[in-house]
């Protein structure tokens, strides 16, 4: 009947269509599937800038190397507080216009960091203009590429009131007389990077990350030295949360961020700024980008251990600060806000 | 078949235990005993000591080509003998010839004591200056394979075209690799990484790889099917469709317009239509010379090649119609569309030409046809199902990470089926190793195509993704399969029947300096990033900051460009290889048969 060593058209037709078979199966039923998720309720849509900044993201073909995807096992829970869920791809994946289709923003090289949660990491406007601009300013270790085509050139007698400007260190923009201006297309980008945050879920909804097995101690009396040691590392938390603007050395980025070695308020005896402007941020220095607040995303002990690395490194030594030390703020500053 | 059945049912039921438990803890202790890692380990050690086995091969060659000088020297000792002889024993020996010419066998001569030696000069040519040393001449092909000329010129222009995107698209894609190491080495926005890197892979995939096979496929079909080529001028329009294709297609995301950023169809739709108007006409043309071949079978090759087609059509088309897209539905389609790319397009067609030019450059059959015949049907079945296996533990629905992860594992069958025969055909033509490049090549490219995809299979494991995933490691894994298995087979394929059509064969120095430059930088390339990328894997699951896991990149990175330099060398030499086959060919061909026709003619 079907004798496929002689008859070419059964061949081609068999081969044909137990293909479109499958295919059908396995990636048009599911994605027909998948297109039917809908959005959470506290979602927000995406504003016209955050749409133009995202084409701008497709353009540069930023997917290369970032993902958009905090998968659900122990090792993303630095991208986000939980694991990505087809929902909070309904407003960024729709077809772009006639001629592209919906971006595929989920990427499948993590060569940069995941941006899932970019907007609420790194609220900070000055800081994503300036890496835009040029990474190894902000990042001295990047292997990002620059964008000096996002920004102009203009001299500073003919800037207006809307441009926007950008101070970058003199070893990246030295030009008398000449100010870096970002582009709308910066602008818009940044825009849109900044409304990349989670949605939380909905109350009465978990979802978990697998969590990874925790390191067998080593039996017997090295368990005591294990358990002094415990709690987050400082150092380690610096690294992923400060270092961005105030670098490595602590010396900050000069007419950009702040140096934090040397820095009164880091050596203060009192602790208490220190551990407010973590928690609430800080705009009160006009020479300096303003500083997101960062109570919401780091516990009392995490902060902590960041503000005890601190006041340690460097050129720094000052006492280290408690757990309780920083939950006796917080409560402070809650009061203060809902007397 | 009933054997495949009961494969499929062990591996459906088995794998599944070992694969995946999904809510188990991962722990990174020992991470070097796990299963997925050891394989990957004794996958390498495998490519490794073929390598070492092919340099054996042809150093043992070379050692026998200094052996055979030093019998030269002897007998030039000889001849200044003869030269210093006086005349009394020249007359000697011209009457010993005299007596020769009259001379007549007695009978007794094969039982004989006496020394046996060449008195009458039987022996027809001897080559007293073997031109290299380094390399056993190879024997001459025979110029007799009868092609139509228009049929030549297709396959001359096809691979041409292939050869010049292989040359640009190395280059770019050797540029990209130095940027790891310099970020700031230019600052166009044409030229920035994001841009330039979907110029590179399309470049190689639908510039290169496509071209070539279609070339190639060609000769096949009209080959095996024992006719001419149904119609000459669509091969024209294809590939004038095929390269205007990746013409637009380059210069439109260098301007960045691009379609999404979904690897693979980062063109926009009305470029990427031409590319299918192109593959249609190819496989009418394909499917026609077929429909109207001289002989009742349908030859192996012909079976992949035509499903190669006619599934990327399909491919392509689902990849690009734009009603299940939005949202994670484009994701779905991403993984399915990404893979099958490499599977059903770039795999199948080359399995095709693979089964047609290895056993003829051999000059045997197949080893086994029912294999091929079994390897055909799983190819099928089991590559369409994996594509989701890029998105494990991503927010898509399990079910089809799992069906990804278990069908992943029963790609063995077919690979295994694929590799089983085309080393059992090599089985005993182990010689030609040290004759010629076509069988190294050909080694490398099974060999890769066991352990690039046995590597897959096992990186779709969920410990080993857990580790590789997102990192460079996917960058080796897709070098190690389209660089090490379709290009070196293609590579294959095209010494082994460029010289043939156009009668010129390369120098052998130069296609052995472009198969170690290319072996060896791929090896550099697929160790650095494979190392790297476990180690950056490991960073993050200790949940070091990010920018560790760049800054421990560093040396990996300057390795991969390295082994990229290499490979981009062996391409330029590949190029002038391809020139100096084709240079004048019809020129050539013309010369030597209208000699023929005369001669049977006139005399």
């Amino acid at each position: 009947m079907l004798n496929f060593h002689k008859d070419h058209k059964n061949l081609v037709l068999t081969a044909g269509l137990v293909f479109v078979a499958l295919s059908v199966m396995v990636a048009i039923l599911p994605a027909f599937q998948m297109q039917e998720t809908v959005p959470l309720p506290n979602e927000k849509p995406l504003t016209e800038a955050e749409r133009e900044g995202l084409h701008i993201y497709v353009k540069e073909n930023c997917m290369a190397c970032h993902t958009q995807q905090v998968r659900n096992i122990e090792m993303d829970k630095m991208w986000g507080s939980r694991p990505s869920i087809p929902s909070d791809y309904f407003y960024s994946k729709k077809r772009l216009d006639v001629w592209r289709q919906s971006p595929s923003v989920l990427g499948s090289e993590r060569t940069g960091p995941d941006l899932t949660d970019i907007g609420s990491r790194q609220p900070s406007e000055d800081w994503h203009l300036l890496h835009l601009y040029n990474p190894r300013a902000v990042v001295s270790a990047s292997v990002m590429p620059s964008y000096p085509w996002l920004f102009r050139e203009v001299p500073e007698s003919m800037l207006t009131k809307d441009d926007r400007e950008v101070v970058a260190p003199e070893a990246y923009f030295n030009k008398p007389g000449i100010a870096l201006v970002a582009s709308r297309e910066a602008l818009l980008l940044v825009d849109y990077l900044k409304s990349l945050k989670q949605t939380e879920l909905p109350t009465g909804i978990s979802k978990d990350f697998i969590p990874a097995k925790k390191r067998k101690e080593v039996s017997g009396g090295t368990s005591n030295s294990s358990n002094a040691r415990s709690g987050p590392d400082g150092a380690n938390l610096y690294k992923q949360v400060c270092v961005a603007c105030h670098q490595d050395n602590g010396k900050g980025i000069p007419g950009a961020f702040p140096p934090l070695d040397g820095s009164k308020i880091v050596n203060d005896e009192n602790h208490e700024t220190l551990i407010r402007i973590i928690i609430q941020g800080y705009d009160a220095n006009p020479n300096f980008g303003v500083m997101p607040p960062f109570g919401e995303q780091l516990t009392d002990e995490e902060i902590a251990a960041i503000a005890s690395h601190e006041r340690s490194s460097w050129g720094n030594n000052a006492p280290p600060v408690s757990e309780d030390d920083v939950k006796k703020i917080r409560e402070f500053i809650n009061k203060e806000l809902n007397p | 078949m009933k054997k495949t059945t009961w494969y499929i049912i062990c591996l459906v039921v088995g794998i599944p235990q070992i694969a995946l438990s999904q809510t188990e803890p991962i722990s990174t202790e020992n991470w070097v005993s796990s299963p997925g890692i050891i394989g990957t380990f004794v996958l390498i050690a495998i490519v490794f000591i073929i390598a070492v086995i092919i340099l054996l091969a042809k150093v043992n060659s070379y050692i026998d080509g200094m052996k055979g000088k030093q019998r030269e020297k002897h007998k030039m000792a000889f001849d200044d003998e003869l030269i210093a002889m006086e005349d009394e024993d020249i007359d000697y020996i011209l009457e010993k010839r005299k007596a020769a010419l009259k001379y007549k066998l007695k009978g007794n001569e094969l039982g004989g004591k006496h020394e046996a030696f060449d008195e009458k000069g039987i022996i027809q040519r001897i080559d007293n200056s073997p031109s290299n040393a380094l390399f056993d001449e190879k024997q001459k092909t025979t110029l007799s394979i009868e092609t139509p000329i228009e049929l030549k010129k297709i396959v001359i222009y096809y691979v041409g075209a292939a050869a010049f995107w292989l040359v640009l698209g190395t280059l770019i894609g050797q540029y990209l690799g130095m940027k790891f190491v310099w970020p700031e080495m230019d600052h166009q926005a044409w030229l920035s990484f994001g841009r330039l890197r979907p110029v590179h892979t399309n470049m190689v995939f639908w510039g290169w790889s496509s071209l070539a096979m279609i070339g190639l496929g060609y000769f096949v079909i009209a080959r095996t099917s024992n006719t001419t080529i149904y119609n000459y001028k669509w091969a024209w329009y294809a590939w004038r469709l095929i390269n205007a294709t990746i013409i637009l297609g380059s210069l439109s995301l260098m301007l960045g317009v691009n379609n999404g950023g979904g690897e693979y169809r980062e063109y926009i739709w009305p470029i990427m239509l031409l590319f299918a108007i192109g593959l249609i006409l190819t496989f009418w043309n394909f499917y026609k010379t077929v429909a109207t071949r001289k002989i009742s079978e349908i030859y192996i090759s012909n079976w992949f090649i035509l499903a190669a087609l006619i599934w990327t059509i399909v491919l392509t088309t689902i990849g690009y119609l734009p009603f299940y897209q939005d949202g994670l539905g484009e994701t779905v389609i991403q993984g399915y569309y990404m893979h099958q790319g490499v599977g059903m397009w770039f795999m199948t067609f080359t399995l095709g030409l693979v089964y047609y030019y290895l056993p003829s450059s051999l000059n045997k059959p197949i080893y086994s046809y029912s294999l091929g015949v079994l390897a055909f049907w799983t190819q099928m079945l089991f590559y369409t199902m994996i594509g989701t296996h890029h998105f494990v533990f991503s927010p898509l629905p399990w079910w089809l990470q799992t069906v990804a992860i278990v069908f992943s594992a029963g790609m063995f069958i077919p690979v295994i089926a694929g590799t089983t025969n085309f080393l059992m055909t090599m089985k005993g033509s182990w010689n030609h190793i040290s004759k010629s490049y076509v069988l190294p090549f050909f080694l490398v490219g099974v060999i890769f195509y066991f352990v690039g995809s046995s590597q897959g299979s096992i990186q779709a494991f969920r410990f080993t993704n857990y580790v590789w995933h997102f990192t460079d490691f996917n960058v080796a894994h897709s070098h190690m399969t389209m660089y090490g298995i379709i290009a070196f087979m293609l590579w294959a394929c095209i010494y082994a029947i460029l010289p043939k059509i156009t009668g010129k064969e390369p120098p052998q120095v130069l296609v052995g300096a472009h198969f170690w430059m290319a072996f060896i930088g791929l090896f550099a390339y697929m160790i650095s990033l494979m190392a790297g990328g476990t180690y950056k894997g490991l960073s993050w699951i200790e949940g070091e900051a990010f920018i560790e896991s760049v800054i421990l990149m560093k040396p990996y990175w300057v390795w991969r460009a390295v082994g990229g330099s290499l490979m981009f060398i062996s391409h330029l030499v590949f190029a002038y290889n391809f020139y100096y086959m084709v240079k004048d060919y019809q020129k050539i061909k013309t010369s030597t048969s209208t000699k023929n026709v005369e001669k049977l003619t006139v005399k």
